[in-house]
C-alpha cells in the first residue's frame, strides 16, 4: 500500500471538496435553526401552557386495574368470580423506619409468619417507592383500625383490591386453572408480547387453565386515573378517569351440575373423565381426580402446601384427562372394527372364529382371550360385543399396521385434539414410522416393525396410549357420523363493553368420509355391549334411552408415579385401570363419555356406571340417588372384560418377538 | 538555556492537543457536570464514575491525538474485519436483552461490537479511498457502498435500526466527501422518500410504536408516550431563561424518566431554558465549525475523508439527540455527545476527537 501522501488531487477537485464543506456547514446551521425554532416555540411561545403543565405536575397517572371477566357453566352458574378486599401496603421510601413502622401495625392488625414471610418477598422484588403488600384481605374492623390511625402511618395504606375466588375449588381446578403473581417469566413474556400497557399495575396473570389460554379476553384493559398528588405524593383528589375495559366473560360449554355427578360418582378414587357434545363439540365435563384447590395458588403457594401436593402419590397437579397417557384396552375395539370394515378387511356379516388363543403362523406363543373357554364363532357385531380378544387378534394381524393407522388416525387418535386448554399430550397411535423414531437410540432390531407387533395393538393393548380426551372425542366423532370439532370448553366470550357475544367453534372442522352404514353398524354393535350377552348388559337395564358403550381394560400404568417406592400405593397402582367410552341416544347423540378409573380393575364394574351415572342426569336430569347403590348394583358379577388376566397378557413375549416395550 | 523539566512536560502533554477544539470540549465538560449533578438528585456517585471515565478518555483521545494518522489508518482493514466477524458472531451466538440480540458474551465481558463500528466503519471506507487515490472510478463508489452495507445489515438484523442508521450514515459522509455526484445524492434522497412505505412496512412493531408515539404521544401515557411527554413538558416550563440549577421540578420530581442518559437534554433545558439551549448550539456549532477547518486543511485525502465524517457524525448525534427530546424525532437510544452520563459513547466519541486532532496535527509537525 502505498503511504499516504499530501494530495496528489488538482485544484478543480479541490474546489469541489470546498463547496462540499460549505454545503455541510449550511446543513449543520440550518438544521441547529430548527431546533433552535422548536425550543422557541416550547419555550417562548408555548411556556406559558408548560408552565401550568410543569406546575400541575403534582397530577400523576395512576392506572385503574380492570375487573377480570367472569367464568361461567353453560347455565350460568359462575365458576370464577371476583370480590373486593382491602389489603395493607406500605411504601417503603415514604416510612422512615421500616421496621418500627411494622411493629406498630402489628399492633393493628394480626400478622402471621406467612404475612411477614410474603412481605419480605415483595420487598425484595419491589422498587423503593412502590407500595408492598403486607396483608391481604383486612377485616373491616382492622381496616377502620389502620384507617382511624392514619395520621401517624406515613407510607401505609389501605386499599380495596379485587380478588379471585373459585367457588367449586377442586371440581374445576383442572379446567379453569388458576391466576397468581406475575413472576419475573411473566414480565418477560408481556414484555416480549409487546403487551407492557395492558399490564400496568397488574399483580396476577393467568398461570394455568382457562384463565392461562384465554388470559387475552379475561384480563381487559386498564384505564387511568389523573390524581393530584401533595408533595409527599399521597393522592389527595381524583381529577380525572379513563375507565378501564374489564375483562370479557366466558361462558362454558361445561355443566357444572355434571361435572358434580360425576365427581361424586367417582369419590376418592383416582381417574378422568370427559364428555363432549358430538353435534357441537362442546366440552360437557371435564374432569381429572384427584384435583386441588386452585386457590392456594392465587397468592403464592406456601412451602408446605406445595410439598404436599407436589409429592402426593395421587399427583393431584396431573391434569389426567389431557395428559395422562393410557393403553384404551378393548374401547379401541370399535374404531378398529371402523377400520377394518372400510378397508374390506372383514365383511359385515362375516363370521370368523373366535376360540380361545391365537396363534401366528409358525410361533407357539399363544396370544390368549380372557375368556379361556373363547367365544365360538362371531361377526364383527358379536365380537365387539362380547369383547373377543382373539378375534380382533387375528383381525389385526390380517390388516397389518399399515392398514389400520391411517383409519385410526382420522378419529384424532395419536394427535392433539386442539382443546382449549394448554399441555395436552399427543399420545401414540402406532406406526412403523413412530417405531423407527421412538426407538432411534436402539439397535437396528428394535427399530424394526415386527408383524406380531399389530396383534396386541389389535385389542388396544400394545405401544398404544391415548388421553380420556382423546378417547372421548373420537367417541364424538363416531357418535355423530364422521363430524369432527375441536372440542372446546368455552362456548361463547361476551364483549364486557359492547355486550356482543361471540360464539366459539359453532361449525365442524371437517367430515370424515367413511360409509354411513359402516358408521351404523359399529353404533349398532356398541349398543349390543349394553344388552344382553355384551359385556355391560348389567348397566344396560333399566335405559329409557338408547345407549351405546364399550368396556376396557388397560393394563399398563403410564402415569409416571413418581420415583418414590410407596409401599401402600403399590399393591393398588399394579391393578388394571378400567375404561368405558358411551354415547347415548344412540340414533341421535347429544353426549359422548369417556371415563378411566385407575386400578379398579374391568372396565364394566368401575367405569361403566360412572358413565352410566353422568348420562343419566345428562339426559333424564335424574341424579343419582345413592352414588353407592348404583355402584354396588354394577359391580356384581360380570363377564370379566378382555385382555386383562394374569394368564392372558397382551403384551408381547420375548419368545415370540424382542420388541422392547415403550 | 533549557526550560524547567515541568514545563517541558507540560508542553509535552498539549502539544499535540488542538487548543480550540479542548477549549470547547472543557466548557462542555464543566457544563456536563453540572447537569449531571442536578439529574443524579444532588449525588457524587455518577459525578465520580464521570471523572473515571473521562479521565480515561481523555487518556486514549491524546494517545489518539499523539499518533500519526497514517499509522491509525493501517488499522483501518483489520479491525473493520474483525468488527464484521463479531457482528456475525452476534447473529449466531448473541444474546438476546431486551428482544434484539446486540450483545456478545466473551465468557469474562458482554460487548455489544456495532460499538467498534461506530469507528470502523468510517475509517475503513476512507481507508479504501485513500488507497485508490487519483484513480477513483464510479465504482469505488459502490464497493464503499458495499464496506458500508455489510455491517449496516447485521446490525439491523438485530434488530437495531437506530445504530444502523448512525453508523451507515457515518459511512455515507466518507462517500459524500469523497465526492460522490450531485446526481447520485439527489436521486438516493428521492428514492428513500418514496421508499419510506415499504420502510414502514419492514419494521418490527416496537419501532413502528416509536414513530406512532410521536405523532400521537397520548397513546399510551404511562409508557413510551410518557418520555416524550414529560421532556416537553420539561423543556417549555423551562421558558426563556430556565428555572435555576437544581431547581428543575420535573428532574427533582422524577418526572424525567432515564434523565442521566438518553433525556438529559431535558434537564439542561428546564433548568436553563432558552438561553442554556443557545449557548449548547453554539458550543457545539463551535466545536463542529473547528472540525470543518481541521476538514479543510487536512492533508491527505483519508485526512479529510476522516475528518469530514467525524464531524458531520457528531453532529448528527448532537442534532438526534436534541430533536427526540424535543419531541421532534423518534425515539432511539442516542447520547448527547460528552454530555449524557456513560463510559462507552464517551470512549468512542473521544476516539473520534483524537483522530480529528491528529490530523490536525500533521502540517504542525
Amino acid at each position: 500500500m502505498p503511504r499516504p501522501t499530501r494530495l496528489k488531487t488538482p485544484r478543480a477537485d479541490d474546489n469541489q471538496f470546498q463547496l462540499r464543506l460549505v454545503v455541510a456547514l449550511l446543513f449543520m446551521l440550518l438544521m441547529f435553526l430548527v431546533l433552535a425554532g422548536r425550543f422557541v416555540w416550547l419555550q417562548v411561545i408555548q411556556y406559558d401552557h408548560y408552565s401550568t403543565l410543569a406546575q400541575n405536575n403534582s397530577i400523576s397517572l395512576v392506572p385503574v386495574q380492570p375487573n377480570r371477566g367472569l367464568i361461567t357453566d353453560r347455565n350460568g352458574i359462575v365458576l370464577a368470580q371476583n370480590y373486593s378486599a382491602y389489603t395493607l401496603e406500605i411504601t417503603p421510601s415514604k416510612t422512615g423506619d421500616l421496621e418500627a413502622m411494622v411493629v406498630q401495625l402489628g399492633t393493628l392488625v394480626e400478622l402471621t409468619p406467612r404475612d411477614m414471610k410474603r412481605f419480605r418477598k415483595f420487598l425484595s422484588e419491589n422498587k423503593k417507592f412502590e407500595p408492598s403488600v403486607l396483608k391481604m384481605k383486612l377485616s373491616d374492623e382492622e381496616a377502620a383500625r389502620v384507617a382511624a390511625n392514619g395520621y401517624r402511618l406515613p407510607g401505609v395504606e389501605v386499599k380495596a383490591r379485587l380478588f379471585r375466588d373459585y367457588p367449586y375449588k377442586e371440581l374445576t381446578s383442572h379446567v379453569l386453572g388458576y391466576i397468581g403473581r406475575i413472576g419475573p417469566r411473566d414480565k418477560e413474556n408481556i414484555a416480549e408480547e409487546q403487551k407492557t400497557a395492558n399490564y400496568r399495575g397488574a399483580t396476577h396473570i393467568g398461570k394455568l387453565g382457562l384463565e392461562k389460554v384465554y388470559e387475552d379476553e379475561l384480563r381487559g384493559i386498564p384505564g387511568f386515573e389523573e390524581v393530584e398528588t401533595d408533595y409527599l405524593g399521597r393522592a389527595i383528589r381524583s381529577l380525572k378517569r379513563t375507565p378501564p375495559k374489564n375483562g370479557n366473560d366466558l361462558k362454558l360449554a361445561l355443566d357444572i351440575r355434571l361435572q358434580d355427578v360425576a365427581d361424586k360418582l367417582f369419590g376418592q378414587r383416582r381417574g378422568a373423565l370427559v364428555a363432549i357434545d358430538p353435534q357441537t363439540g362442546g366440552v360437557l365435563a371435564l374432569l381429572s381426580k384427584p384435583g386441588f384447590d386452585p386457590g392456594l395458588f392465587i397468592d403464592g403457594i406456601d412451602t408446605q402446601s406445595w410439598k404436599n401436593l407436589n409429592e402426593d402419590w395421587q399427583k393431584p397437579l396431573i391434569n389426567r384427562a389431557l395428559r395422562g397417557l393410557y393403553p384404551p384396552g378393548s374401547t379401541f375395539k370399535p374404531f378398529m372394527g371402523m377400520a377394518a370394515l372400510e378397508t374390506g378387511a372383514i365383511g359385515p356379516n362375516e363370521v370368523r372364529g373366535a376360540p380361545g388363543y391365537f396363534t401366528l403362523p409358525g410361533s407357539s406363543h399363544r396370544f390368549r382371550d380372557s375368556k379361556p373357554s373363547g367365544n365360538g364363532s362371531a361377526n364383527l357385531s358379536k365380537a365387539i360385543a362380547v369383547s373377543s380378544d382373539t378375534f380382533f387378534y387375528k383381525l389385526a394381524w390380517d390388516m397389518g399396521i399399515d392398514r389400520i393407522h391411517p383409519v385410526l388416525g382420522q378419529f384424532g387418535l395419536g394427535s392433539r385434539t386442539g382443546i382449549d386448554l394448554d399441555g395436552e399430550a399427543i399420545g401414540v397411535l402406532p406406526s412403523k414410522e413412530w417405531k423407527a423414531k421412538r426407538f432411534s437410540k436402539m439397535k437396528p432390531e428394535y427399530q424394526r416393525w415386527i408383524p406380531a407387533d399389530v396383534v396386541s395393538i389389535g385389542i388396544g393393548q400394545g405401544f398404544n396410549a391415548y388421553t380420556p380426551l382423546q378417547m372421548a372425542n373420537a367417541t364424538a366423532i363416531l357418535a355423530a357420523d364422521g363430524k369432527v370439532f375441536k372440542p372446546h370448553l368455552v362456548q361463547t366470550i361476551t364483549d364486557s363493553k359492547s355486550g356482543k357475544v361471540q360464539l366459539v367453534e359453532a361449525r365442524p372442522q371437517r367430515q370424515l368420509a367413511f360409509k354411513q352404514q359402516n358408521y351404523d353398524y359399529i353404533k349398532q354393535a356398541m349398543e349390543g355391549v349394553l344388552k344382553p350377552g355384551g359385556t355391560a348388559w348389567r348397566l344396560g337395564q333399566n335405559l329409557t334411552y338408547r345407549m351405546a358403550g364399550k368396556t376396557g381394560t388397560a393394563q399398563v400404568v403410564q402415569i409416571k408415579q413418581g420415583a418414590k417406592y410407596n409401599a401402600g400405593a403399590l399393591a393398588e397402582q399394579h391393578r388394571d385401570h378400567s375404561w368405558f367410552i358411551a354415547f347415548a341416544p344412540a340414533e341421535k347423540p347429544t353426549i359422548a363419555v369417556a371415563v378411566i378409573v385407575e386400578n379398579a380393575g374391568f372396565g364394566a364394574a368401575a367405569a361403566a356406571p360412572v358413565a352410566r351415572g353422568v348420562i343419566d342426569y345428562y339426559l333424564t336430569g335424574k341424579v343419582p340417588a345413592d352414588v353407592n347403590a348404583l355402584l354396588q348394583t354394577m359391580a356384581q358379577a360380570e363377564t370379566p372384560d378382555s385382555g386383562v388376566s394374569e394368564a392372558s397378557a397382551p403384551v408381547p413375549n420375548k419368545k415370540t418377538h424382542a420388541s422392547p416395550s415403550p | 538555556m533549557h526550560p524547567h523539566p515541568l514545563k517541558r512536560l507540560w508542553h509535552s502533554i498539549i502539544q499535540p492537543l488542538d487548543a480550540w477544539l479542548m477549549l470547547f470540549l472543557g466548557l462542555l465538560f464543566v457544563l456536563s457536570l453540572l447537569v449531571l449533578y442536578s439529574a443524579s438528585n444532588e449525588t457524587f456517585g455518577k459525578i465520580d464514575n464521570k471523572l473515571v471515565y473521562s479521565a480515561l478518555s481523555f487518556g486514549i483521545l491524546w494517545l489518539l491525538a499523539w499518533s500519526r494518522p497514517q499509522t491509525v489508518m493501517m488499522f483501518a482493514p483489520p479491525v473493520y474485519l474483525v468488527g464484521v466477524l463479531l457482528l456475525v458472531a452476534v447473529e449466531l451466538f448473541g444474546i438476546i436483552v431486551n428482544g434484539s440480540q446486540r450483545w456478545l458474551n466473551l465468557g469474562i465481558m458482554r460487548i455489544q461490537p456495532s460499538e467498534i463500528m461506530k469507528i470502523a466503519l468510517p475509517m475503513m471506507v476512507a481507508w479504501y479511498f485513500q488507497h485508490n487515490e487519483g484513480q477513483i472510478r464510479w465504482w469505488h463508489y459502490l464497493v464503499g457502498l458495499a464496506i458500508i452495507l455489510v455491517p449496516g445489515v447485521l446490525i439491523l438484523k438485530q434488530p437495531d435500526l437506530g445504530t444502523a442508521t448512525l453508523i451507515m450514515t457515518s459511512g455515507l459522509f466518507v462517500l459524500f466527501f469523497a465526492g460522490l455526484s450531485w446526481k447520485v445524492i439527489l436521486g438516493a434522497g428521492a428514492g428513500f422518500l418514496a421508499s419510506l412505505p415499504l420502510v414502514w412496512h419492514f419494521m418490527h412493531d416496537y419501532q413502528r410504536r416509536r414513530v406512532l408515539t410521536l405523532l400521537d404521544p397520548t397513546q399510551d401515557p404511562l409508557g413510551d408516550g410518557y418520555h416524550i411527554i414529560q421532556s416537553t413538558i420539561a423543556i417549555g416550563s423551562g421558558g426563556p431563561w430556565g428555572k435555576g440549577w437544581l431547581s428543575g421540578t420535573q428532574t427533582h420530581l422524577e418526572f424525567i424518566p432515564e434523565r442521566t442518559t438518553d433525556f438529559i437534554f431535558a434537564v439542561y433545558s428546564e433548568e436553563f431554558g432558552l438561553a442554556g439551549n443557545l449557548i449548547l448550539l453554539l458550543l457545539y456549532m463551535a466545536i463542529l465549525s473547528r472540525g470543518l477547518m481541521i476538514t479543510a486543511r487536512a492533508q491527505t485525502l483519508y485526512g479529510r475523508l476522516m475528518a469530514g465524517s467525524i464531524t458531520l457524525t457528531f453532529f448528527m448525534y448532537a442534532f438526534v439527540n436534541m430533536g427526540m427530546v424535543a419531541g421532534i424525532l423518534p425515539v432511539v437510544g442516542v447520547p448527547l455527545p460528552f454530555v449524557s452520563y456513560g463510559g462507552t459513547a464517551t470512549v468512542s466519541l473521544a476516539v473520534g476527537m483524537g483522530m480529528l486532532m491528529s490530523i490536525a496535527n500533521i502540517d504542525r509537525r
